[in-house]
């Protein structure tokens, strides 16, 4: 024991250093040797080796049953997410209660805002006789505190195993006086081994539109000029919707996104905590019906509700989370298309500094080696940007990614030579794609948080572009979409890329003759 | 700069106004859980450990949460498997800042998700033959994993799956402990239930079936920490402090632990709580089965720190009292050092605590070691004998809340205005654009450790660093 104590109040030492100071460690190591019975450094060390070679890789994509570090989440995230999109809407989760603090936490993680939602709260005795009872008392407490406009229903997996009939339930709950006859009380069954929070909200989407738009089908019904647009699950949601407004005022078209969370996801800090905020709204949820058309920015997350508009008789157009050049240039002429304006001056203006940028910076991106995961729709548009800047994509992982979404990767990668290394790897996950870099090395991982475990182990730095991001702050807040979001992401990239560089090159006297001023 | 605008609020009075919100069945409810401190009384006078109400946004977790995320999750050299879909073990991925030391993926897993995924006809057919195959992959891959626990989402039990006959098949097979998990979500009425089902668990498939390594060789100073989850590096800043006191810490249960140390602990001369909450019930069984003694401790804050280590050190010989005594003595200089720094900066302002397990008591006296004041603490999911342990902390007039809504909460703090407000991640941000300070009191807001006399260094710092940002004074915009 040595007088001199590490931690001070003068200099107050962090789990990161403090951990480090001597005391410490001669107390991991004494821990680790008397105590723990662990195996051998030696082993460690050979096992650890034997998990980056191509043996270990064969093993691994040989998995049937067991799933590792996946890329996707449950269906009723997602559904939370769509609702609460909707202006005064509350999540009500229909089920066991510790899955509605599991969303909350892992949204509010995200985007650093509160997220509301409430449980029915079901426990034993629900499970043998069912949640009614839950539903109806639910429904009168959240309605009585929490003054929603609109309360949007989805289920855990616990509702859906024992058959819990949403329709039949709120109607009930109405007949009980729990919320007035006429509030909205949209629904949607989120089975959880079903799909994936893509699904979700899918499901939730659909489910309000079904209320306010009613069942049948309806071919007839007069049109008018505006056009819907559905944004999908998305991290940069609070960024990229708001881009999508100011791509719509400057074509001077009515734009009407179903499912806005911008604001909802960034209220303001002036001392009142806004449980609501922003959102599509009712009355424009039901004028939506009318619109000409529904564009989709994310085939995964719309592929019933796209079917649902179709019934509608609205011509529907899906993407798979444009971005980039070609990317927003699909997206413009597809509104130039539907709507008959041209795509104005400003956006090709836009789209020429965006040109510029990508030129002055092309060398850095030539030939670069990523992998990218995420959900399939993100990896898609991610995919076809990169190829665009002369980079190339060589592992596409997505664990939510079908047998079609591998194909509709293959098909971008063949169509540029910067594709001849890609592959697309459906329904795997992110221990899968340990070993495919560690047997087929990338210079850049793009993806999550969860990914910065994949930068641990195999030193491939990683870029953080898609939900969720946990561990660096308010990228969400910038645009991913559009020419603007295009130049973020690109920058976000380069960043990346230049960091890495330095990085490499500031050891005095042996590599730092190109730690160069100028790059 | 205080921005304590009522400190003279009819606690009260407040409660029943805020009660009148309810529909008149909840109401009744609720108010048998909301109660404000008497003088000497024996308890906090609120019902606890009972089911949330529907629809009224509870904090609470589920049973799932308690097992895996709290009790079995930290243990590092295990594989959890999150069994049922995949949600739960996605959302409980890396979250709960247990810290550990190992090679992920090799010889220690807590920050990696397994899942057996369940699709629709894994529910239609049982999942027991899919989970058959989740182990013999797991050992195949991780050969090195010294067990496995088999984590129960909600369908398990619903769907009549038999997942202690596979674990008994598999273990024989596997020559490993294989340890199932009752835990589905919805049994019971929040997280505890899953502490005390996996502490069960810990009874039933590791004291029953294994035996302590051989080799191990006992000293009379053998002791555990039992209810430390290693947040930040907790369980080390107190192993550290036990260490030079002289005793032995042959266990942590469960920050940074071990499949060994778990099989080992019936060799300790007694067993030292943290957290009561979780963790009482294997301590009570030990007791019961070997005679092992248990004592609760707090290291949180200088006070209880001094007083806990002398409450320990009385267990022993007066070689250890005299350590004990050297030990406080040599942390004292840096301990008055950060006194002097932080309190004049927090002297007399006002926190409310909400939070789960021992915290809404023992950091109490922390704070009060910086100058700060309580003015109302509750608990997720405590038991009455939570409850019985609180009065000893905080003074009469104490807003107590069990299983307050974020709907109470908000209209308690809003009346209130505490200069601090400590829970936890799904009400930081709605306190925050209240324009009030606020620290998370799980994670230790990424930050920590605050046991033990390094932690407290920390805790003081933040504390500091959370209610005089000057973010607060610009919140007001001059036009």
């Amino acid at each position: 024991m040595t007088d001199k104590l590490s931690q001070s109040a003068d200099k107050v030492l962090d789990h990161y250093t403090l951990f480090r100071q001597p005391e410490y460690a001669a107390m991991f190591e004494r821990k680790k040797t008397e105590f723990e019975y662990g195996h051998s450094d030696e082993e460690v060390a050979r096992v650890s080796e034997w998990t980056k070679s191509e043996d270990y890789k064969a093993k691994n994509f040989a998995r049937e049953a067991v799933v590792i570090n996946p890329t996707k989440a449950c269906q009723p995230i997602g559904a939370m997410f769509a609702a609460q999109g909707f202006e005064g809407t509350l999540p009500f989760v229909h089920g066991s209660q510790g899955c509605v603090a599991y969303y909350r936490t892992h949204l509010t993680r995200h985007f650093k805002e509160p997220n509301s939602a409430v449980s029915s709260s079901m426990t034993e005795d629900a499970a043998v006789f069912g949640g009614l009872n839950n539903m109806i008392d639910g429904l009168a407490n959240a309605y009585a505190l929490y003054k929603p406009k609109m309360i949007a229903v989805m289920t855990t997996c616990m509702a859906e195993v024992i058959g819990d009939d949403l329709q039949g339930f709120i109607a009930n709950a109405k007949n009980k006086e729990s919320v007035p006859a006429d509030f909205p009380v949209p629904y949607a069954h989120t089975p959880a081994f079903v799909g994936s929070h893509i699904v979700g909200y899918d499901n939730m989407i659909k489910g309000i539109l079904t209320n306010f738009w009613g069942t049948s089908e309806n071919f007839d019904t007069p049109k008018t000029e505006q056009i819907n647009l559905i944004p999908g699950f998305d991290g940069f949601a609070v960024g990229n919707n708001r881009e999508l407004k100011r791509i719509a005022g400057e074509f001077g078209l009515k734009l009407q996104i179903l499912s806005d969370v911008s604001d909802n996801f960034d209220t303001p800090m002036d001392g009142e905590y806004r449980m609501y905020d922003g959102g599509t709204t009712i009355e424009e949820t039901k004028e939506a019906l009318h619109a000409k058309a529904t564009i989709s920015m994310q085939e995964y997350n719309t592929t019933q509700t796209l079917q649902f508009c179709k019934e509608k008789g609205q011509e529907v157009a899906k993407f798979n989370y444009p971005m980039g050049v070609t990317g927003t240039d699909e997206l413009l002429l597809k509104l130039a298309e539907l709507s008959g304006k041209p795509v104005p001056a400003s956006l090709k203006l836009e789209r020429g500094r965006l040109v510029d940028a990508i030129a002055d910076s092309h060398t850095h991106m030539h030939g670069k080696r990523f992998a990218v995961y995420g959900d399939p729709d993100f990896c898609l548009g991610m995919t076809k940007f990169l190829l665009e800047l002369g980079a190339e994509p060589v592992h596409i992982l997505s664990t939510s990614g079908s047998k079609k979404w591998e194909k509709q990767v293959q098909k971008a990668l063949d169509a540029s030579p910067f594709g001849a290394s890609g592959a697309a790897h459906g329904g795997k996950d992110l221990w899968h794609l340990r070993s495919l870099i560690f047997t087929d090395k990338v210079d850049y991982i793009i993806g999550n948080s969860y990914g910065k475990y994949l930068e641990r182990d195999t030193k491939v730095p990683l870029i953080r572009l898609t939900y969720p991001i946990f561990d660096r702050h308010h990228h969400h807040r910038y645009p991913t979409w559009g020419y603007q979001g295009a130049l973020n992401v690109l920058v976000r990239i380069l960043d990346r890329i230049f960091e890495d560089i330095d990085a490499n090159t500031n050891i005095v006297g042996q590599t730092d003759y190109s730690f160069d001023l100028i790059r | 700069m205080s921005l304590s605008e009522n400190t003279t609020v009819d606690v009260k009075n407040l409660v029943n106004e805020v009660l009148e919100a309810y529909p008149e069945k909840s109401r009744k409810r609720r108010a048998k859980h909301l109660n404000v401190l008497e003088a000497e009384a024996k308890d906090c006078g609120v019902k606890s450990n009972v089911k949330s109400i529907p629809g009224v946004m509870t904090i609470r977790g589920c049973a799932y949460a308690g097992s895996k995320g709290v009790v079995w999750g930290p243990i590092k050299d295990m594989i959890h498997i999150s069994h049922g879909p995949v949600g739960c073990g996605y959302y409980s991925w890396s979250g709960r800042r247990n810290y550990y030391i190992g090679d992920t993926g090799v010889d220690s897993w807590g920050t990696m998700h397994f899942t057996s995924d369940f699709q629709e006809k894994d529910i239609v057919f049982g999942g027991d033959k899919k989970l058959h195959k989740v182990i013999e992959e797991i050992n195949e891959l991780f050969p090195l994993v010294n067990g496995i626990s088999i984590q129960s989402e909600c369908p398990i039990g619903l769907i009549g799956d038999d997942i202690e006959a596979v674990a008994r098949a598999k273990s024989a097979e596997i020559g490993k402990p294989v340890i199932p998990v009752r835990c589905e979500g919805f049994r019971g009425v929040s997280q505890s239930l899953g502490h005390h089902i996996a502490n069960d668990a810990i009874r039933d498939w590791v004291f029953e079936k294994t035996e302590p390594k051989a080799g191990f060789v006992s000293t009379p100073y053998d002791v555990t920490i039992i209810g430390d989850y290693n947040i930040g590096g907790d369980a080390w800043s107190s192993r550290i402090l036990l260490e030079e006191i002289g005793l032995r810490v042959i266990a942590q249960w469960s920050g940074d632990g071990t499949m060994a140390e778990l099989e080992n602990t019936p060799k300790a001369k007694v067993n030292l709580i943290h957290c009561y909450r979780s963790m009482n019930y294997i301590a009570r069984h030990m007791e019961e089965k070997f005679n092992i003694p248990w004592m609760e401790y707090n290291f949180f804050g200088p006070s209880q720190i001094a007083e806990s280590l002398r409450k320990i050190a009385a267990l022993f010989d007066d070689k250890i009292k005299e350590n004990a005594e050297k030990v406080i003595a040599r942390y004292q200089p840096m301990v008055d050092a950060v006194i002097a720094k932080y309190k004049p900066r927090l002297d007399g302002k006002k926190v409310m605590i909400y939070v789960g397990g021992l915290r809404p008591r023992h950091v109490v006296d922390a704070y009060h070691d910086l100058g700060m004041e309580i003015i109302g603490t509750g608990y997720e999911f405590a038991h009455n004998d939570d409850y019985q342990r609180t009065p000893h902390y905080v003074k009469e007039g104490t807003l107590i809340y069990d299983d307050v809504t974020a709907f109470e909460l908000e209209k308690f703090v809003e009346a209130m205005r505490p200069d601090l407000v400590a829970s936890g991640i799904k009400e930081k941000y709605v306190f925050q654009k209240m324009g009030l300070p606020f620290r998370q009191m799980h994670s230790w807001d990424y930050s920590g450790p605050y046991h033990g006399y390094d932690g407290f260094a920390i805790f003081a710092r933040d504390m500091d660093l959370a209610i005089n940002n000057p973010v607060w004074g610009v919140m007001k915009a001059p036009f």
